[in-house]
């Protein structure tokens, strides 16, 4: 393998690892109209309880299969939906592409999310594993695919703001 | 302050009243566990079509008992404490499966499908030495066992010696209720869980409440997804004990303009981006979109659209329980109604758009109540005799009354009658 091309597998890699920094900062600064946009207009969005993974159906507790129907669940949360009030802190880690199908990225992540709550108190909240599917769009990135499994399926009162 | 070693307080036979310190206190919960779940009541454990094969079992609960369900080898249906019965030690650690036999990893006794003691590890001693007594009788030292009934696939167990048949504990309203969603094979699609900071009762109470739906859950008043043409129904069962209710509605998937959320100051009428969420057909021709029923102690059986689920109250400690969901559909549905009903999951479970609100409101009381004497306030719908369910708070306080009667807890008014 040529430096150039070295040099070009780990830019692909930085800029994977850039867009779920970005996605998890998106979030923890509560600017959850951006989050959509991360993703391509046809981009499928779910959560699904690591007990559902095995069978037939992945039964998910969020599912959202386009960018509208993202911008619908943010707007729920925004004007509808009463939930705990908090701040949420999104770590990611152990980002590894896993392969490149024809320009479509592999990745899998870990993750684990902090809930702090109105007197300062942190818990943690959750703890799983997303497996992502990235495409270049416009030159740049973005989420195809973004399935949050979770380790953590007995979820801690409720879910509202994205994994 | 509450002090565990005074009687509670009950205040009002009409359940008018309900005293916050039943949901703080170890004391009451432990009675509960006793008086309710292990006593003369029917409970929830799991559906059928989720052990449909000989030997398949799964793990639940009896209250805060772990208990492991179970299909025979002659297809019978069985239910024991997961607790072996030489030490203690959980017996089946894995959450479901199937298994000819349940071992013990301690000392490996072992057990059959239906909770029978097959096995004891040198029962005759080794060369002599040890080894149980000539008289020990392994068929004196199986699992305890719960008496077990299912109706139309629903499994319900209890430890009571003597329990009334299900259907008489249930009722003709609550049988009429499991019937008519349980009238075709079911296909269960997976499982939601959510740990909720509160006493099983505030669920209990949240279920038996048709006063809160409009005016918590915001989703549909927002978005202008549902409109309900008011007509609702509700019904008691003769102890009070349980309620079922339904709301007739439109067609799936016609917006309306109109809100049903009376008195409501923010009414947005926003449209879904994405209408799909909505998209599906009716499971049933009797125009019920909306059927919510809760079966005491700790079942709730629940339509909405067609999200079908039963929710099993797990209590775990006076301020906390599970909500376990077991979400299913129908056996003969075919791809369309199969992805309809997994797009409309969003709308249930704990990220619900129409129910995340419930744990959030339960967890504001329990923390709220923690520290105090006063009581909560239940009159909306009137006074006195239970009238039907309606939309006021009977159905509530026909649950406070049988509980009060089963905890033997008297008012100075006079006994609860429901």
């Amino acid at each position: 393998m040529t430096e150039s091309r070295i040099v070009k597998a780990a830019s692909l890699y930085e800029q994977i690892v850039a867009l779920e920094y970005r996605y998890a900062r998106i979030l923890d600064e509560d600017r959850l109209e951006v989050w959509p946009e991360l993703f391509v207009v046809d981009g499928v969005y779910k959560v699904v309880p690591r007990e559902n993974v095995n069978l037939e159906v992945q039964l998910p507790i969020m599912f959202c299969d386009s960018r509208n129907m993202m911008m619908d669940r943010v707007r729920s949360l925004r004007e509808a939906n009463i939930y705990n009030l908090h701040y949420p802190r999104h770590l990611i880690t152990n980002v590894e592409l896993l392969g490149n199908d024809d320009g479509t990225l592999e990745v899998a992540a870990c993750f684990v999310v902090y809930q702090t709550d109105m007197e300062g108190q942190t818990r943690c909240y959750s703890v799983g594993q997303y497996l992502d599917r990235i495409v270049t769009e416009q030159g740049g990135l973005k989420f195809q695919e973004k399935v949050a499994i979770c380790d953590t399926f007995n979820i801690p009162n409720l879910l509202a703001i994205p994994l | 302050m509450t002090n565990d070693a005074t009687p509670v307080q009950w205040l009002k036979a009409d359940a008018t009243r309900i005293p916050f310190e039943v949901h703080t206190r170890q004391d009451i919960y432990d009675q509960e566990q006793e008086i309710i779940f292990r006593g003369a009541t029917w409970n929830y454990l799991a559906l059928e079509a989720e052990i449909p094969n000989r030997h398949d079992f799964k793990t639940s609960f009896l209250g805060d008992t772990p208990v492991v369900v179970s299909r025979a080898h002659d297809g019978s249906l069985h239910a024991f404490v997961n607790r072996c019965a030489h030490r203690g030690a959980t017996v089946q650690r894995q959450p479901s499966g199937n298994a000819k036999e349940h071992r013990c990893v301690y000392h490996q006794w072992c057990y059959d499908s239906a909770g029978g003691l097959t096995g004891v590890p040198y029962r005759r001693g080794i060369q002599g030495v040890g080894g149980y007594p000539a008289d020990f009788d392994m068929r004196e030292h199986g699992l305890r066992t719960l008496k077990v009934a299912s109706h139309k696939g629903v499994i319900f167990g209890t430890l009571h010696s003597a329990p009334p048949p299900l259907e008489d504990y249930l009722d003709v309203p609550l049988v009429d209720a499991i019937d008519r969603l349980f009238l075709r094979p079911i296909k269960v699609l997976g499982h939601m869980r959510q740990r909720i900071r509160g006493n099983w009762k505030l669920y209990a109470e949240n279920t038996r409440d048709p006063y809160h739906a409009a005016l918590l859950h915001m989703f549909h008043a927002t978005f202008g997804t549902y409109r309900s043409n008011q007509k609702s129904v509700g019904y008691i069962d003769r102890t009070g004990a349980h309620a079922t209710g339904a709301k007739y509605g439109d067609e799936f998937g016609q917006a309306s303009s109109a809100s049903d959320a009376v008195g409501q100051d923010k009414v947005l009428n926003y449209s879904l981006a994405d209408p799909s969420l909505m998209r599906g057909r009716p499971d049933f021709n009797d125009g019920v979109t909306v059927s919510i029923t809760s079966i005491f102690p700790s079942l709730v059986v629940q339509q909405i659209m067609n999200t079908l689920a039963t929710r099993h109250i797990r209590p775990k400690a006076p301020d906390e329980f599970e909500l376990y969901w077991t979400y299913f559909g129908y056996a003969d549905d075919d791809d369309e109604m199969l992805r309809a009903r997994i797009k409309q999951a969003n709308l249930v479970g704990p990220a619900g758009l129409i129910s995340m609100e419930d744990g959030e409101a339960i967890e504001l009381i329990q923390r709220a109540i923690q520290h105090g004497d006063d009581s909560a306030l239940l009159e909306f719908g009137g006074r006195g005799l239970l009238k039907e369910r309606g939309n006021g708070e009977g159905a509530i306080r026909g649950f406070w009354m049988h509980y009060a009667r089963m905890m033997g807890f008297v008012a100075p008014d006079g006994i609860a009658t429901g």
